[in-house]
């Protein structure tokens, strides 16, 4: 929850502009792997990236005209 | 659920009693003063006030008894979480996310064409539209997709209306994105034609992307905002730059291209973005344009509260009667078409059944970014609205009039125009020209050009300075060029993957997206299907945008209108049929709308495309030429064209009414069924899963 705090209406900022551009969180991602799937290599932030990149403008994703 | 909604507090009623006494007032200001201009707050705040309203009373109606959404019911994000494509996410996240994923030109381009009959035309259209139609729409079908695992329009259409009736409109969406995709390049040919500072400054931006991408991929990988902001110094520069550019003849010949040449470049440029890797150009365009459209909607919205403009067209003009030069056709149906996105858009059914219903963390989220992200969207489409009245009228026609109707001079304009009752002399419109740093303000129709000079002139009475007004005009083009084309270049990868479905069911290899030549091949056929249209928008008589727009509008809200029979068959197989008038008053008058507008599109004596094919077809027939045709081919071409609009036309019709009787049949079954009947995933508890 985006609040008055300036540092969390930051992270606000960044993570909607990321999830703008089909990037989702990098955090949330990684935390996920750990705890459902710790056998699985945790991907860096590059590779995360190039993989949704990537995914991004494989389907039929929209955007409006 | 129900029993859930708690009282109103007195205080609580007697703020929304003073919002609405607010808004009344502000509405009764702007629909009934005569003789004297208006301000364009009065309008604002009476948006506002709508707004307001009809999110707090009618879509918490539509939450609790309709969608009779339930925050202890858990959604596809919390239910398959993967961390990647379905996330919980905070719900202003999602909102700032489903926002940027459906503004686009779309509602800055409709409100401008529209302004032709007024502002007040247009203005209620989009308030009355986006509370009842469009905000509807957008919150419903998300609503449809948390209970159905987030899936698509499509695969709803199908599990609740048929196979059949689900493939027809997938086809539909199909051809309405090749039309979309014309006539948004359609747009920026029509602002950058004899435009060297503008050519120049869209050009630029592929060296710009180009540097982006590698920057991304290899100096600093994903490091997004960083190489944004790099981007968007490089843009602002090149816009600067443009005006030495257009300054030195030289150089300037080589940006300066008639709309033929421009049509052709955008093609070209449409295959080669699509094909490329998308980490080189596609992305990182796409990155810079997103930034820019929140950056300029902020802008556009600060210049309209500062500069408070006065609105200089009148509320409403003489060409409600249908013979306007904007766009030919009455009040009913046109204005309900050629307003689509900003009122109710069948594109944003797509989006609201796409990425947002997989991010949302508890369904009574869905009610902000469902319903209040499409109220953002009309704001911007009544900012479009204001941009565009309060320009000079004489302005404003001469910009948007085909050349055809008003003459190809400032002086042939402004006598044309002065004899409408927009008094214009032929020097303000030179002037106007000379401002903004181009050769002629004619013949600029599309909407972006307009809303640029509109946009250009408030942020100049903000921040006053000699050729202040030229750079701020290239910068409003610059930036709608790019988000544009980079719908453009999406939607032709997006339309070469559905083209290499459909052909693989044909041939197996075409199928295959990572084959070279199954890529090339349908990315030839779908540059193909909307360079067809764009290239036949740049060669017609009345300037294309005249002929296009109506399409494209047909086409959205014939979506929208399918999107919204869906809402009303769930709605009755859910077996609330008290509540069916919500979803099926808006969907039928969009059949209406839309059937109506085909109609007199295929049969009307004046405005039809069949009128236009016989009138050329008779004077090619006597060896005649009609303007703009040069050549015997060229008159064949433009018949040939109206002709291919024709059937266009009668097949979005038929496809409308095919889905009109899946739709009924449907509801006749679901209404006689004695128990709910709807495909819904079953109930799981949010505490069962999060713990």
């Amino acid at each position: 929850m985006a609040t008055m705090h300036p540092g969390s209406l930051w992270r606000w900022a960044v993570q909607t502009a990321r999830l703008c551009c089909g990037v989702p969180d990098y955090d949330v991602y990684v935390k996920h792997l750990r705890e459902h799937h710790p056998d699985r290599a945790v991907p860096s932030y590059g590779e995360f990236f190039r993989e949704r990149q990537e995914a991004r403008y494989r389907g039929t994703g929209g955007r409006c005209c | 659920m129900n029993s859930a909604i708690p009282k109103p507090s007195p205080a609580g009623k007697l703020l929304w009693a003073a919002i609405a006494i607010v808004g009344a007032w502000c509405l009764g200001v702007v629909a009934l003063r005569r003789g004297e201009p208006i301000n364009a707050i009065w309008l604002v705040t009476a948006s506002i006030a709508v707004f307001l309203i009809g999110y707090r009373f009618y879509s918490r109606l539509i939450a609790n008894r309709v969608l009779q959404l339930d925050p202890t019911r858990a959604t596809p994000s919390v239910l398959r979480n993967d961390g990647l494509d379905y996330v919980p996410t905070d719900r202003w996240v999602v909102f700032g996310h489903h926002f940027a994923a459906i503004a686009g030109a779309g509602p800055l381009v409709g409100p401008v064409l529209a302004a032709q009959m007024g502002y007040l035309p247009g203005t209620l259209w989009i308030l009355v539209g986006v509370v009842f139609a469009g905000a509807v729409q957008d919150f419903m079908i998300l609503g449809l997709s948390l209970r159905r695992d987030g899936r698509s329009l499509g695969h709803m259409l199908r599990a609740e209306l048929g196979e059949v009736p689900g493939v027809i409109a997938m086809v539909g969406v199909l051809v309405l994105m090749m039309i979309v995709l014309a006539v948004l390049a359609l747009v920026v040919v029509k602002a950058l034609t004899h435009s060297p500072w503008g050519t120049f400054t869209v050009a630029a931006t592929i060296p710009i992307a180009l540097l982006m991408g590698v920057y991304l991929r290899y100096i600093r990988p994903g490091r997004i905002l960083e190489v944004s902001i790099i981007g968007l110094i490089l843009l602002l520069a090149s816009i600067w730059y443009g005006k030495v550019v257009n300054d030195t003849p030289a150089v300037a010949a080589l940006f300066d291209f008639d709309a033929k040449a421009l049509a052709w470049l955008l093609i070209g440029y449409g295959f080669f973005a699509s094909v490329l890797p998308v980490w080189l150009l596609l992305a990182p365009r796409d990155y810079l344009s997103t930034f820019l459209k929140i950056g300029t909607i902020l802008l556009l919205a600060l210049a309209i509260f500062l500069a408070a403009p006065t609105l200089q067209m009148p509320a409403i003009t003489k060409f409600v009667d249908g013979t306007g030069p904007v766009f030919a056709g009455n009040l009913f149906p046109f204005l309900f078409i050629t307003i689509a996105c900003g009122a109710v858009s069948g594109w944003h059914s797509i989006i609201a059944s796409g990425t947002t219903p997989k991010l949302l963390a508890n369904e009574g989220e869905a009610r902000l970014v469902g319903y209040g992200g499409m109220l953002m969207e009309a704001f911007v489409a009544i900012m479009a609205l204001i941009a565009a009245a309060s320009l000079h009228p004489g302005v404003y026609f001469a910009m948007n009039s085909p050349g055809a109707l008003v003459g190809t001079t400032a002086e042939q304009a402004a006598q044309t125009i002065s004899s409408w009752g927009f008094l214009v002399t032929p020097a303000e419109l030179t002037d106007t020209a000379r401002n903004i740093g181009e050769g002629t303000i004619l013949g600029r129709a599309g909407g972006a050009p307009t809303l640029a000079v509109g946009m250009a002139q408030l942020l100049h009475n903000v921040m006053p300075g000699k050729d202040m007004m030229a750079l701020w005009y290239h910068y409003a083009i610059l930036f709608e060029a790019l988000f544009i084309l980079t719908t453009v270049d999406a939607g032709t990868r997006v339309g070469r993957f559905m083209i290499q479905e459909l052909a693989g069911m044909a041939w197996a290899p075409l199928k295959q997206t990572e084959s070279w030549l199954g890529n090339v091949v349908a990315t030839v056929i779908c540059v193909g299907l909307w360079g067809y249209f764009l290239y036949q928008g740049a060669v017609d008589p009345l300037g294309g945008i005249n002929t296009l727009w109506p399409l494209f509008g047909i086409a959205n809200q014939m979506l929208a209108a399918i999107a919204l029979m869906l809402a009303t068959v769930v709605t009755v197989k859910l077996k609330r049929e008290r509540y069916v008038l919500v979803p099926a008053v808006p969907a039928a008058w969009l059949v209406i709308c839309t059937l109506t507008a085909g109609w007199q599109k295929l049969f009307d004596e004046k405005i039809s495309f069949t009128a236009a094919a016989n009138k050329y077809a008779a004077a090619a027939a006597e060896g005649k030429l009609l303007a703009p045709a040069k050549t015997a081919e060229e008159m064949q071409r433009i018949i040939t064209n109206n002709r291919v609009d024709m059937v266009l036309t009668g097949l979005f019709m038929l496809l409308v009414l095919t889905m009109l009787f899946f739709s009924l049949r449907s509801i006749v079954r679901a209404w006689k069924a004695n128990r709910p009947t709807a495909q819904e995933e079953p109930y799981v508890a949010l505490s069962s899963v999060t713990g």
